[in-house]
């Protein structure tokens, strides 16, 4: 192609060419029979039906910056206004508003090890990467200590909240989870009866229940005197869950190693220990890095259950932000925005996991 | 080279020592008992410090609570109730609403997630792009913020009931849920029930019978038409002889709210939109994923033996697909019924709610959460052993 085509009136055959097989497509791939050209057709007429008043709502008519909540009532569009006013409290919270660039901070340095854990050459130092990150976050967030004023936890609040529930949950309950599957394979009876009664009664129950149990009964269990805070009561309420199925999943790690990787260490007269460690685990967790991935975006999706039992994390903070008097009804926009931030989170994880698995069974296919 | 020479002493001194920790039973055992008694402790550790809180607070134990007066009204339930009937039989109405959200959300899941599932490999590719840009969306977004969401669209969205939209006649939808016209007592309808259920056992007797024919005789029997017409076909036949009622019991407005008819309300309307919307996305993904494991030599076998389409589809694919697709999908129901536990935040009267409302007003925090796991564990363990049961009466007989 060069530069003087455009110069000439007259089509070239290459753009004919263009032409016909996108015609070609479009009738391969629409109307390749009567009931898909049918299909093709109702879903056109829906999207000329959505997509103009859909878009009208979220742009022509929206309100982008007011003060005023009744602009935005009187507005046929979307109130993006109300977003604006809210946004720093439904992604931070009550936390100090004067001192909001620690939770921002946090949650950058939270999503770029996120981000940084997706390329395989930083998993060897995985463990002391991700202990040095939550001990600068859990300095950001506290404070007390640098000249950083300290800010109780109470106040913490928004997508701090949920980032911690999720990576603390899952960073805490990963070595359980290995024990738990490995117990759940062994061959004394007692310790894999133990395993089993956990990890089924865990996996029996909804997370609302384990919730309602740490907020309500983990208080009774203590001895008398000792009280744990709200949220660290939480954050066991979701280790528990996490391990009983990142168990599972181990699990079936564990048993996709053919048998005769068990049968060599033990010949090579390792134990139970240096066996497990040298051999089994090293292959059987590789194998299941992608469902550990979309476990994670389950356990990330769940933390949102919190706001039952009044923990404020991001969902929480948006359904607060809502009860405004002012501001009340834009509910559309709060969830929206709410939304979009789980998603980027929950697509991105699952795209990976998805890439990963490719990659994998690309690799053992040589 | 060290290590060698150091495992090789250690042996031979092992050897020689022949001590009883060297014993691999023994020291089983000892392991065992050892992790067994640490479980024990701690389990006999929490409970002591529990009976001794709950002393100095004086909460009573036990489930005397369950005989007392409950007082609090629910707003919908499927067996009689009122604030005067006592805690068990508002844990019964709970109950009952659980397994009805479950049960109807499990028929529409499946039904819009099968939909979906085939949409995704439409050869049209407008609808398999729609299809998966909707599994995309509901699977990334948490379940709560979508029940939120329909929650407050019923309620803030949808117009007062004296402007409700009138889709159809006798149809109402308005920010008080959705009102439809029901039939009218009458006798037909239970003896049409019993029908429907003479007809499923004469199907079944029917399709035994008709196997054993055709392993004896090799001759076919046409089960599935026969089946379908004595399904419909007899029902029909009993309405008719009862006379075929037409008599619908409408809805209609009175002061600010509708009487009469069936009413669905906003709290059930969206849990159950929420519900089928999310759970259906991840029966797509079985679903797909269980059509595209069947290879295309399968089909290609089955029509070169001389079997029609029809055939094919029903003898050769979907026993294949079904073999992988059933497990997984059992998994999402019960993912299902776990997750309608989140009706307690939009106020739907399920277990889980109204065991709260009893938690709250008792102080039985214990004998509350207690009973709520106690019935999902129930329901949990029996779908895993009817799961069991199933996979290995499914389970490939390998030659």
């Amino acid at each position: 192609m060069t530069a003087e085509t455009r110069d000439d009136p007259r089509p070239s055959p290459d753009f004919a060419a263009r032409v016909a097989g996108s015609l070609a497509w479009v009738r391969n791939n629409l109307f390749n029979t009567w009931y898909n050209a049918l299909f093709t057709l109702i879903i056109a007429w829906f999207f000329l039906n959505v997509l103009p008043p859909l878009f009208d709502w979220m742009v022509t008519n929206s309100v982008w910056q007011t003060d005023d909540p009744r602009v935005c009532r009187d507005a046929a569009g979307a109130c993006w206004a109300f977003i604006h006013e809210k946004y720093r409290f439904i992604l931070f919270g009550t936390y100090p508003y004067d001192e909001q660039w620690r939770p921002l901070l946090m949650v950058m340095i939270t999503i770029a090890l996120l981000a940084a854990s997706c390329d395989k050459r930083t998993w060897r130092f995985i463990v002391p990467m991700w202990v040095a990150g939550l001990t600068v976050s859990g300095v950001l967030l506290w404070g007390g200590v640098f000249g950083l004023t300290y800010v109780e936890n109470l106040r913490w609040g928004g997508l701090p909240i949920t980032l911690l529930l999720s990576v603390v949950g899952l960073a805490v309950a990963f070595p359980i989870a290995v024990l738990l599957a490995l117990g759940r394979r062994s061959d004394l009876p007692v310790v894999r009866a133990i395993c089993i009664c956990y990890i089924e009664m865990i996996r029996g129950v909804p997370l609302i229940t384990l919730l309602f149990m740490s907020s309500v009964m983990l208080p009774l269990f203590l001895p008398t005197g000792v009280t744990i805070d709200k949220l660290l009561r939480a954050q066991i309420a979701m280790i528990m869950f996490a391990a009983a199925y990142l168990a599972e999943v181990i699990r079936g790690g564990l048993q996709s190693l053919p048998r005769g990787q068990y049968e060599a260490a033990d010949s090579l007269g390792l134990g139970y220990w240096r066996k497990m460690r040298l051999i089994i685990l090293p292959q059987a967790l590789a194998v299941v890095i992608p469902p550990i991935v979309n476990t994670f975006i389950a356990f990330f999706k769940d933390t949102s259950l919190v706001l039952i039992i009044g923990i404020f994390d991001i969902m929480t903070a948006t359904k607060s932000a809502l009860t405004d008097p002012h501001w009340r009804g834009f509910f559309r926009e709060a969830y929206l925005f709410t939304g979009v931030i789980y998603f980027c989170f929950c697509f991105f994880m699952s795209k990976y996991s998805q890439w990963l698995e490719k990659e994998f069974s690309k690799g053992r296919r040589h | 080279m060290t290590q060698l020479s150091e495992s090789a002493g250690g042996t031979s001194t092992r050897t020689v020592r022949a001590s009883f920790l060297a014993n691999e039973n023994v020291r089983a055992v000892l392991f065992q008992l050892l992790v067994g008694g640490a479980v024990l402790g701690l389990v006999w550790y929490l409970v002591d410090n529990t009976m001794t809180n709950l002393e100095q607070q004086s909460i009573a134990t036990g489930f005397g609570f369950l005989d007392r007066s409950a007082s609090f009204a629910i707003s919908e339930s499927a067996i009689p109730y009122s604030p005067a009937d006592n805690y068990f039989r508002a844990f019964l109405v709970g109950l009952f609403n659980t397994l009805y959200v479950a049960a109807i959300g499990i028929v529409l899941a499946t039904l819009l997630g099968t939909v979906i599932g085939v949409a995704r490999l439409s050869s049209n590719w407008l609808v398999a792009r729609l299809a998966s840009v909707y599994v995309e969306v509901v699977r990334n977004i948490p379940l709560l913020l979508q029940l939120f969401f329909w929650y407050a669209f019923i309620t803030g969205v949808l117009p007062h009931p004296r402007q409700a939209d009138n889709p159809l006649p006798g149809v109402f939808l308005s920010n008080r849920g959705l009102s439809v016209p029901v039939p009218e007592p009458h006798p037909a309808w239970t003896a049409m029930l019993i029908a429907v259920a003479v007809a499923v056992v004469a199907v079944m007797v029917l399709s035994s019978w008709a196997k054993r024919r055709q392993a004896k005789t090799g001759q076919p029997f046409p089960t599935l038409s026969v089946g379908l017409g004595v399904l419909i076909g007899l029902p029909l036949v009993v309405y008719g002889a009862f006379g075929a009622p037409t008599a619908l019991d409408m809805p209609e407005l009175r002061g600010f709210n509708f009487r009469g008819g069936a009413r669905l309300t906003p709290e059930f309307t969206a849990l159950i939109l929420g519900l089928v919307i999310y759970t259906a996305g991840f029966i797509a993904e079985i679903v797909r994923s269980g059509i595209i494991a069947v290879s295309k030599g399968q089909s290609e076998a089955g029509l070169s033996l001389g079997l029609s389409r029809g055939q094919v589809l029903r003898l050769i694919l979907l026993p294949q697909a079904l073999r992988i697709i059933i497990p997984p999908t059992t998994g999402q129901y019960l993912n299902l019924t776990k997750n309608s536990s989140l009706a307690v935040a939009i106020g739907y009267p399920d277990l889980v709610s109204v065991l709260n409302t009893t938690l709250n007003q008792t102080g039985q925090a214990i004998e509350a959460v207690a009973m709520m796991m106690a019935v999902y564990l129930t329901i949990s363990l029996s779908i895993a052993l009817f799961m069991n049961w199933y996979n290995a009466r499914i389970a490939l007989v390998e030659r």
